[in-house]
């Protein structure tokens, strides 16, 4: 008798610890961030891309309406492809698109811009990588919808259709 | 006289490398013990991609304004989460983490004591 409820007891903890690790085998081991939660924006100050004069982020999200903080890089591949829903969201009257440009040699980005043309209403530039992690950002491409000096969404990676879709729900 | 002056320098130069080698002992201590988020299975220390030689860069300059290391952990767990240490800390969120081990051990303790002492008596 008690040989037997030790055996139902092995195989029902065998069961359960297949079972978990099965069930974990299937989830993705890349670290997705959780972008819920709402954060302030961080204060910094940096160069202002056309000139070389300084600015801080109080002076540039100080309006009541929408902001989107994209960093991007004419180095950055995925960039090229979100590259049209920006110049799409740009004639936009109710957002303003601030560019954040990454870790750049400054011909090239202006290259980059004639090139494919340039949604940014304002670009700032990050010559080191640190404003990016001021935002918490991994890398580029990244956006930051801007309400409120808060965070409202985050995009990690390039706009696809579908956070594009989104991201005009919200401003609407 | 002129040896030991040669003798000063020399060891003048060698405190001065000393004292460098210290605060990059830190910097490296803080970096291994950051995540290197895009990648996997890498510290910041380790890995040179373009997240990992901006945080680094970060660390150096927070550590010569003078700040301590765990102002330095802090700041980058307000920016990406506790994800981002390799040591996790004490908090409700961990408290299992940190204590499954021990009431393992414990448990395993209980059921020796229990087959091998008790049954001996």
């Amino acid at each position: 008798m008690k040989i037997k409820i030790f055996l139902v007891f092995i195989i029902v903890f065998f069961l359960t610890v297949f079972f978990v690790l099965y069930k974990g085998l299937q989830n993705s081991n890349i670290y997705t961030p959780d972008t819920s939660q709402k954060k302030d924006i961080p204060f910094f100050k940096t160069k202002i891309f056309y000139s070389e004069k300084m600015i801080s982020s109080e002076e540039i999200f100080k309006n009541d309406k929408f902001y989107l903080l994209n960093i991007w890089a004419s180095w950055c591949v995925p960039c090229r492809d979100e590259h049209a829903f920006l110049l799409n969201l740009s004639d936009s009257s109710d957002l303003e698109l601030i560019g954040l440009n990454y870790k750049d040699k400054s011909e090239n980005a202006k290259k980059f811009l004639r090139e494919l043309g340039d949604p940014y209403d304002f670009i700032l530039s990050d010559k080191d990588g640190t404003i990016s992690i001021e935002w918490g950002a991994y890398g580029v491409p990244e956006s930051f919808l801007i309400y409120n000096k808060k965070v409202v969404k985050k995009i990690i990676g390039p706009i696809t259709s579908k956070s594009f879709l989104e991201l005009k729900k919200v401003i609407k | 006289m002129k040896k030991i002056s040669y003798l000063i320098i020399i060891i003048f130069i060698l405190s001065l490398n000393l004292s460098s080698a210290k605060d990059d002992d830190l910097q490296n201590k803080i970096t291994k013990n950051l995540r290197c988020l895009i990648c996997q299975g890498q510290s910041i220390y380790d890995s040179d991609s373009d997240f990992a030689i901006s945080l680094k860069f970060l660390v150096k300059k927070k550590l010569d304004e003078g700040q301590n290391e765990q102002q330095i952990y802090d700041y980058f767990k307000d920016k990406y989460g506790d994800w981002i240490l390799y040591d996790p800390e004490f908090n409700k969120n961990t408290y299992f983490l940190w204590l499954l081990p021990i009431l393992m051990f414990l448990i395993g303790g209980a059921i020796i004591f229990k087959i091998f002492i008790l049954r001996k008596n």
